[in-house]
């Protein structure tokens, strides 16, 4: 008899798909880190003193502070040296005023990706801010979104325009000395979203950012900035990829939500950034900050992400639960292939009284992947009636791969209640025999598998993207079994 | 419709069958009976193209066509149907989900168009009564939670859905009380049809009181040792395996 997961090892030769490189003209900054460059980004950006004051801050910050190496991942020293902070498509105005005026080598490589950015996608009803390695180039919908007095535009165009906003909110909820690689985006950013939803709106359309690393041995450091006022209701969701180069390309975003009272934020992310290839070789450092503050009463933040892509995932979306009767959700799909490692998971950290959160993790180790769900569950004294409810699980392709679940619980009010549930499987050659003999192509029948046992997570993505999340799951998985 | 030929089978490098010759007609049921251990499931399995089990000699035809070169999902779409000893969960998938993309995969074997929603449902409205499998088991994650008995019906349903031109049912019997037994024996004859061949494996004469095959085989140690019409398997009943394997070795 063969050896049983012979089968399973082989259906992961895949192809990445978007893994082309466009060309067209680049603006870089030299490659290095020094105060000058952060000048420099922020005389690009024709920033107000205020802010470049709050970069350099940030900068000196990040000079004392330490790499962090407690997760389980393992990658060679990054030299921050050698990394460009600035890469724009080099255009003749500065930024274009319409999508008629954006390179179309640009706006076919977006077409590419399939992203809906010509207004003809207003049937898909996705208003779309379209980061390209660091400069946001055309954000569609915007006129129909401010007659319901949304703002949803890129993060330069909006410090210039709302600089009220973005000086209230930029670091509140994750400060600029939060962590390594919090202080190095809060110094050199160089773009991102940012999204307001006024008193009592629901947002009338998903709102959408597509992140795209392009250029060569440069960084992308985008920060996305959420504010939804009272009684408002916004969904949002982030997609991205980079082309395929053998060297290691860092992204380190930083994402702030701010939920006030009774309003509800939906945030979703399907990453797929460049994984390297089979033996490990090139792919994307992803090392993000995401933290959402629910400030008021009865708001509420769900994070759901499907996360496929990156050589490194450490990422740990996080609610702070302030307001009394806050809810904080976090849904994840994370699927590590060939030499993938992800190190991803939550903080919930209770404050406020009635506070409810919930964790469904969902892991998905094949090739010689390795998965580690890490979750940190809070409940500070003053959390009286907390509740928590954690899952996580794991499913195992292969015998080379490996999963991990690191749950941290500290609880200080008597009166909370947590539950945390976790099992692991792996996809058996039962399971796949039993497919096939029903009529099942082995890969369909990985992909009917796995998505089955991320369903309860994909079930929480907007519609068109749950689709796409589906696909992505397939495709990621191609060659795994064989 | 299946032509066995002299068929030697190793898994891990042990001999299980021995060189089985069976020729199965469009529209017979066949019957394979045996102890624990003679090779029933073996059969079973390499019929239906699971991996690790090594043919060293011998052929199976189907329908003309060499099986054994077959990948399983191919054979399921060219019409061969296995109704597993122990059906595996697979959780999440519903079993409508389920078998709608496995009746597409198929039928876009075949060249025809998918079934619409619409069809589909009406059809596994229709099949699913056939063995009074409940409209929310129809829903539920394939095989996830089902009792023994609801497996086996979800099997049979699955057959039914399915349509196969040969359906091997391996130990569709084991762990039904004889209420549930009923159920499922009356959904595979009403499955029985002149263009459709059956291979029935069993430990127990039982379910052959409900299925009445056409022939019925003894399998022991690998080997095809009796071959009779029904009353071969009452005979069993009576006297046991072991009466009939040494009878063969006189």
């Amino acid at each position: 008899m063969s050896s049983a997961t012979e089968p399973i090892d082989e259906i992961l030769k895949k192809n990445y798909d978007a893994g082309f490189i466009t060309d067209i003209e680049q603006e870089y900054a030299p490659p290095g880190l020094n105060e000058d460059i952060v000048r420099f980004i922020s005389a690009k950006k024709d920033e107000p003193a205020w802010l470049l004051e709050w970069r350099l801050k940030a900068y000196r910050r990040w000079l004392e502070m330490k790499e962090p190496r407690w997760a389980k991942v393992s990658y060679p020293e990054i030299d921050y040296q050698d990394i460009c902070y600035y890469a724009a498509p080099k255009s003749k105005d500065d930024a274009p005023k319409s999508l008629d005026e954006v390179d179309p080598e640009l706006l076919a490589t977006y077409e590419k990706l399939g992203i809906p950015l010509h207004e003809r996608e207003v049937l898909a009803g996705v208003a779309v801010d379209a980061v390209f390695d660091s400069v946001s180039v055309a954000t569609t919908f915007r006129a129909k979104l401010s007659e319901v007095g949304v703002i949803f535009m890129s993060f330069s165009e909006a410090v210039q325009e709302h600089p009220e906003l973005i000086r209230k909110y930029l670091g509140s909820v994750v400060p600029v000395s939060d962590n390594f690689f919090a202080a190095l985006n809060s110094a050199v950013f160089s773009d991102g979203s940012v999204v307001y939803i006024p008193k009592g709106v629901r947002c009338p359309m998903e709102l959408s950012t597509y992140f795209r690393i392009n250029a060569a041995k440069t960084g992308q450091f985008e920060r996305t900035l959420v504010v939804a006022d009272e009684g408002s209701y916004v969904s949002y969701l982030e997609g991205c990829t980079a082309p395929m180069r053998d060297e290691n390309q860092l992204h380190a975003a930083v994402v702030e939500l701010v939920a006030h009272k009774d309003a509800q934020i939906k945030y979703s992310t399907v990453q797929n950034w460049y994984p390297g290839d089979e033996n490990g070789k090139g792919g994307i450092f992803n090392f993000v900050t995401k933290r959402g503050l629910c400030e008021g009463e009865r708001s509420k933040i769900s994070w759901t992400q499907v996360e496929t892509g990156s050589a490194i995932t450490w990422k740990y979306p996080s609610c702070i639960l302030k307001g009394d009767d806050s809810v904080g959700e976090f849904y994840s799909v994370a699927l590590s292939n060939h030499r993938q490692q992800a190190d991803t998971g939550t903080k919930m950290i209770h404050l406020g009284k009635n506070t409810k959160s919930t964790i469904i993790s969902k892991g998905i180790s094949a090739g010689h992947g390795q998965q580690t769900y890490r979750g940190g569950v809070k409940i500070m004294r003053g959390a009286s009636n907390a509740r928590n409810y954690t899952q996580c699980d794991s499913l195992l392709i292969g015998d080379k791969c490996g999963a991990h679940t690191v749950p941290y619980v500290d609880v200080r009010n008597s009166t909370s209640k947590l539950e945390h549930e976790a099992t692991t499987s792996r996809i058996g050659d039962d399971q796949l025999f039993y497919c096939r003999q029903r009529g099942l192509a082995e890969e369909d029948a990985v992909s009917l598998i796995v998505n089955g046992f991320a369903k309860e997570v994909l079930k929480e993505l907007p519609m068109e993207f749950a689709v796409e999340a589906q696909k992505l799951l397939g495709v990621s998985l191609e060659g795994a079994v064989g | 419709m299946l032509k066995i030929e002299d068929l030697h089978v190793e898994v891990d490098g042990k001999p299980i069958l021995k060189g089985i010759t069976l020729d199965v007609a469009a529209g017979e049921v066949h019957a394979i009976m045996g102890p624990n251990g003679s090779g029933k499931s073996t059969l079973a399995y390499v019929l239906a193209g699971r991996e690790g089990y090594e043919v060293t000699k011998g052929s199976v035809t189907y329908k003309g066509q060499n099986l054994l070169e077959m990948a399983p999902e191919v054979r399921a779409a060219e019409g061969v149907f296995l109704g597993f000893q122990y059906p595996v969960a697979i959780p999440g998938v519903s079993n409508i989900y389920f078998l709608k993309a496995a009746l597409n995969a198929i039928r876009k074997h075949r060249g025809q168009d998918p079934l619409d929603a619409i069809d589909f449902m009406k059809l596994s409205k229709e099949r699913a009564a056939l063995v009074q499998l409940p409209d929310q088991l129809t829903k539920r994650s394939v095989n996830d939670g089902f009792s023994g008995g609801e497996k086996k019906r979800n099997e049979i349903y699955q057959m039914a859905m399915l349509e196969p031109s040969l359906a091997v049912l391996d130990e569709t019997d084991s762990g039904l009380d004889i209420d549930a037994l009923k159920v499922v024996a009356e959904g595979v004859n009403a499955l029985r049809g002149p263009e459709r061949a059956m291979l029935v494996i069993t430990h127990y004469q039982r379910l052959l009181d409900y299925i009445v095959p056409d022939v019925v085989h003894v399998l022991i140690d690998g080997r095809i040792v009796r071959t009779g019409d029904k009353n071969l398997a009452k005979q069993l009943e009576r006297e046991g395996y072991s009466e009939v394997r040494d009878a063969q070795a006189l």
